[in-house]
C-alpha cells in the first residue's frame, strides 16, 4: 500500500523478547490452528483506540467486525471491560483481561501528525502470558482510516494464526437494479467488507465477470457496450478501458494470468462452440488452447501459471478439466455426479473451488486438483461463482433465495462452518477478491 | 407477466393475452406471442410484412430443452414458417438471440445461449434464409422474459428469439 508506512512497535524492557517474536516462528501462547476441523473462535478484547475523536472508536470497530467475521475469534463485548486503557504504552493488567477470559488484548492509539497524517499504533498481548505479542504503527492519509484497521486486523491475524490475513483487500463486483426481465448490471468495487462502495461503469450496457489483475490496478471484464459481449480490460484509478483482442465473436470469461501478463478467456465459434484462448498482452498474440466441438469456458490459471482448469461439456455436461498452460493433457478431474462449474483455482496451488449442480440444488465446494477429496462447503437453491480471499481460507459467491428478487453476496471459509453476508446496497453478483493491497 | 405457462391453461387469460397482443401492446421482447399460444390463425390485425406481422402470426421464438441447444420438433415448424416469412420479406437484417434459463452458471448459460443462437441460425440457413441477413448474441440467463423460481418460467427462458431490424415496421 503506497499510502501507509509501518513500523515495529516496542516497549522498553520488552524490546529484546519482541525481537525474537518477530524473527522466530515462536510458538505463542495464544494461537489458532486453522487446520483444525472445529475452531473455537478466540475470546479477544479490543479496546477503542485512545484519541481525540470518534476515531479510535471506529477503528476498533472496523478491526473487531474484520475479526469476528473471520470466524475465527469472538470478540468480548465492551461492556464486560473491567480495565479502561489509558496508557497504551504500559503493560494492561492482565488480571482484569484474564477474568473476562479475553485470551488476547488489542490496545492502541491513533493521532494526527503535525503534517497531517494519521499515525496508529496497536498493541497485541496476550493475557494468560502477560507478555506482548506484537506492536506495530502505520501513518496514513487520513482517508484511509478504514484502511488501516483492516492493516491492524490483518497483523493481529497474522500473529495468531500463522496465516496470511485478507482484510485489507477489495472486491470488483457487479452491482445489478432494476426489473429481472430488464436488469441492469454495473461493474463497482467495495472493500472486503462491502465499505466504499464505487461503480465503474454507468450500467447502459451490461457488463459482468470482472477479475482482478494480480499485478496491477486493473480488472478484465465482459461487457456488452459494442453490442456485442467482449473482453475489457479497465484501470480502476484512471477509468481507461481497451478491448482484448480483434475477434470476430463473442469473448467472455476472462481471467488474468498469475503474473498479470496474459488473460485467458473463451472466444465463440462460428459453429455456435466455445474454446479457451490466452492473449499475451504486451505482444498481442493469442494461443488457442482448446479445439472441442463442446463449449470449453471458465479458465483460471494454476498460480504457478503451469496449469489450466476450465468448463467443458465435451462429455455431455459440464464438468471440470485441468489442462497444461499450452493446453496439453486435457483431463477431466470431476467425477463426484451432477455438474460442475466456474472452477477456480487457490491461490495456495492447493485446491479448486468449483460450483456444483446436483438434486436441483446448487452448491459451493472444494476439491483436490486432480479431483479427490472434495468437500462441499454451502448449499443452496441457486449459488455460483466463488472466488477465493488471498490467503486461500476464504471463498466469496454469490446466491439468489428463491423469491428474493436477486442475488446477494456471501463468504464461507473452508470449514464450511462460518457463512458470512457480505453487506451490499442492491443486489450483487461475480465478485472477485483481489489479491493483498500493497 | 409472471407465471404465463400457469396462466395459459385458463382459456379466458389465453384470450386476454392474444387480444393484448392483437391490440398491438406486446413488444418484440413479450413472452408469448398468439402463435405460441397455439392461436396463430386468429390473429390477422397486424399488417403483413411488419415485425408485428411477424411475431403475431409467424411467431418470433422457439424453446430448448434443458441444457440442450438441438433445435424440436415442435419448433421446426416455427422456424421453417419464420424462414418463409424472411425469404418473403427480405428488407430485414436479422438478429437471433439465445438465452438460458437460470438453472446454470453464468458463463456456461453465456455459451449456451450461443450455441442456441447458432443453431437457430443454422436451421434458418438450411431453409433458405439468406446467411448474410443473420447474425447471433447470446444473453446467456441475463434476460428471463419470465420470472419465478420453478419450471413454468425456466421453459419459457430457454429460447432463441429472431429479431427484425434493417427496415421500418
Amino acid at each position: 500500500m503506497k499510502h501507509v508506512i509501518k513500523a515495529i512497535l516496542l516497549i522498553g524492557a520488552m524490546a529484546s523478547g519482541m525481537t525474537a517474536f518477530a524473527t522466530l516462528p515462536a510458538r505463542a501462547l495464544v494461537e489458532i490452528d486453522v487446520n483444525k476441523g472445529n475452531v473455537e473462535p478466540l475470546p479477544i478484547a479490543i479496546t477503542d483506540f485512545l484519541s481525540g475523536d470518534a476515531m479510535g472508536a471506529e477503528i476498533a470497530g472496523i478491526v473487531a467486525a474484520d475479526l469476528q467475521r473471520s470466524g475465527l475469534f469472538s470478540p468480548i463485548d465492551k461492556g464486560a471491560f473491567i480495565e479502561k486503557i489509558s496508557n497504551p504504552d504500559v503493560a494492561p493488567r492482565f488480571d482484569d483481561w484474564k477474568v473476562i477470559n479475553a485470551q488476547a488484548l488489542v490496545t492502541g492509539r491513533v493521532s494526527q501528525e503535525a503534517d497531517g497524517r494519521l499515525k496508529a499504533e496497536f498493541r497485541l498481548w496476550d493475557t494468560f502470558a502477560g507478555q506482548q505479542l506484537a506492536g506495530e504503527q502505520f501513518f496514513a492519509n487520513k482517508t484511509n482510516s478504514r484502511r488501516i484497521a483492516h492493516i491492524i486486523a490483518d497483523a493481529i491475524y497474522e500473529r495468531l494464526t500463522g496465516e496470511k490475513g485478507y482484510f485489507d483487500t477489495r472486491v470488483v463486483f457487479i452491482d445489478e437494479s432494476g426489473a429481472k426481465t430488464a436488469r441492469k448490471k454495473r461493474l463497482a468495487i467495495m472493500d472486503q467488507d462491502g465499505a466504499n462502495v464505487r461503480y465503474l461503469s454507468d450500467g447502459r450496457s451490461m457488463a459482468m465477470t470482472p477479475r482482478f489483475s494480480p499485478t496491477r490496478q486493473e480488472i478484465t471484464y465482459m461487457s456488452y457496450e459494442s453490442g456485442q459481449p467482449q473482453v475489457y480490460l479497465l484501470q480502476i484509478e484512471t477509468g481507461q478501458r481497451e478491448l482484448v483482442g480483434n475477434f470476430p465473436g463473442m469473448t467472455f470469461a476472462p481471467r488474468f494470468s498469475p503474473d498479470g501478463q496474459k488473460v485467458i478467456m473463451s472466444l465463440l465459434r462460428d459453429d455456435g462452440n466455445s474454446n479457451v484462448f490466452s492473449m499475451d498482452l504486451r505482444s498481442r498474440t493469442t494461443t488457442r488452447l482448446t479445439n472441442s466441438s463442446a463449449i470449453d469456458t471458465s479458465p483460471s490459471y494454476s498460480p504457478d501459471g503451469s496449469k489450466v482448469v476450465f468448463t467443458s461439456d465435451r462429455g455431455g455436461q459440464p464438468q471440470i478439466y485441468v489442462m497444461g498452460a499450452d493446453g496439453s493433457g486435457q483431463t477431466r478431474v470431476s467425477f463426484g455426479g451432477g455438474s460442475y462449474s466456474t472452477p477456480v483455482w487457490s491461490p495456495r496451488g492447493d485446491l479448486i473451488a468449483f460450483t456444483k449442480q446436483s438434486g436441483g440444488q446448487f452448491q459451493i465446494g472444494v476439491m483436490k486438483t486432480d479431483g479427490s477429496g472434495e468437500r462441499i462447503l454451502s448449499t443452496g437453491f441457486q449459488q455460483e461463482g466463488p472466488t477465493w480471499a488471498p490467503n486461500g481460507r476464504v471463498v466469496m459467491f454469490f446466491r439468489d433465495q428463491p423469491g428474493g428478487g436477486g442475488p446477494k453476496l456471501y463468504s464461507v471459509d473452508l470449514t464450511g462452518r462460518n457463512e458470512q453476508a457480505i453487506p451490499t446496497s442492491g443486489f450483487a453478483s461475480d465478485p472477485a477478491w483481489s489479491p493483498l493491497l500493497d | 407477466m409472471r407465471r404465463i405457462a400457469k396462466f395459459a391453461t385458463n382459456p379466458v387469460v389465453v384470450a386476454l393475452i392474444a387480444s393484448l397482443a392483437i391490440a398491438g401492446c406486446a413488444s418484440k421482447k413479450t413472452p408469448n406471442n398468439a402463435a405460441d399460444l397455439g392461436l396463430g390463425g386468429s390473429a390477422g390485425a397486424a399488417t403483413p410484412g411488419s415485425s408485428q406481422d411477424f411475431t403475431v402470426n409467424v411467431g418470433d421464438r422457439i424453446f430448448f430443452d434443458t441444457d440442450s441447444s438441438s433445435v424440436r420438433a415442435d419448433a421446426q415448424g416455427i422456424l421453417s414458417r419464420q424462414a418463409q416469412w424472411l425469404n418473403q420479406y427480405r428488407q430485414y437484417a436479422i438478429v437471433v438471440e439465445g438465452h438460458a434459463d437460470e438453472r446454470g452458471t453464468r458463463e456456461y448459460n453465456l455459451a449456451l445461449g450461443a450455441r442456441r443462437a447458432a443453431a437457430t441460425r443454422d436451421y434458418l440457413i438450411s431453409q433458405g434464409v439468406a446467411s448474410n441477413r443473420l447474425k447471433t448474441i447470446s444473453y446467456g440467463k441475463e434476460r428471463p422474459v419470465a420470472v419465478c423460481d420453478d419450471i413454468s418460467c425456466w421453459s419459457q427462458n430457454r429460447r432463441a428469439v429472431t429479431t427484425l431490424s434493417g427496415a421500418g415496421s
